[in-house]
């Protein structure tokens, strides 16, 4: 999948902030509204509105009509061109921790 | 269950990791400082690891070797800052890429109830430098499926 570099760019940066980490993870299980996703922050509404525009500007959320409900979105693509880039990665490093994990467990039973 | 984060922002020399681990800060530290006991974990998935020497204190150095299937990596540095439990700064360097020297820190951030959350923080020498670590990292052969999202999001939800 070729990604243009500046969008790759955006997207990091976007992803850069905790809260829309966060914001990424609840909507990977579903959509949501804005006030369903401010629900668990410690925020205001407007900061959460603000944090769904810098996602949706990097082309990581979009946002469609359902009646009175603007749901957000994610978009797949777009994650999976973020995904690719590092996520072997990641997992190398993960599965050395898993090895840490063993150690460490072991260390506790003498 | 909380999985690796990284972030490693584009066009900076950085890479960040935090990872929580069922154990004390003194036992995550044991673990890293104990030569018997980081052949066991650290590195590659299939990799053998020999130790030739792992002197973790202030200005002690370290040297050991990576073998695989494919041939031997060694790599070596110094101990910068070793403070018991806490905190350990580090040189790195492959000795392929003699000179790209980096700058390892790791942090043992206790949470209480036997847990620790480790941060590591390196610095390289240069982004082409952090990005071809990461390319290095990402050759390892790895082919099992995983979730996608997950890699970003820092934890599992």
């Amino acid at each position: 999948m070729a990604v243009d570099d500046e969008v790759l760019d955006r997207a990091f940066t976007a992803l850069g902030d905790p809260v829309r980490r966060a914001l990424i993870a609840r909507l990977s299980r579903g959509e949501a509204t804005v006030n369903e996703l401010a629900e668990p922050f410690d925020i205001t509404k407007q900061a959460v509105s603000r944090h769904i525009q810098v996602l949706e500007t990097a082309g990581l959320i979009t946002r469609s009509r359902d009646g009175q409900r603007r749901p957000c979105h994610l978009v797949p693509a777009a994650l999976e061109a973020l995904t690719g880039w590092i996520d072997t990665y990641r997992l190398a490093t993960e599965r050395s921790y898993r090895r840490l994990d063993a150690v460490l467990e072991a260390m506790e039973e003498k | 269950m909380t999985g690796t984060t990284i972030t490693s922002q584009p066009g900076t020399p950085f890479v960040e990791v935090t990872r929580e681990f069922d154990a004390t800060p003194a036992q995550v530290f044991r673990a890293y400082t104990d030569p018997e006991l980081v052949t066991q974990w650290l590195g590659p998935h299939g990799i053998e690891m020999e130790i030739f020497e792992y002197d973790a204190r202030d200005g002690g150095r370290y040297r050991y070797v990576h073998r695989d299937e494919r041939g031997e990596y060694r790599f070596r540095g110094v101990f910068h800052t070793v403070t018991a439990n806490e905190r350990l700064i580090q040189t790195f360097e492959w000795e392929g890429a003699p000179g790209q020297v980096s700058l390892d820190s790791a942090t043992f951030e206790d949470l209480g109830d036997g847990r620790t959350r480790l941060h590591t923080h390196s610095v390289f020498p240069s982004v082409e430098a952090r990005d071809s670590a990461i390319a290095g990292g990402m050759s390892a052969g790895i082919t099992e499926s995983y979730e996608r999202l997950d890699v970003i999001l820092a934890k599992e939800a």
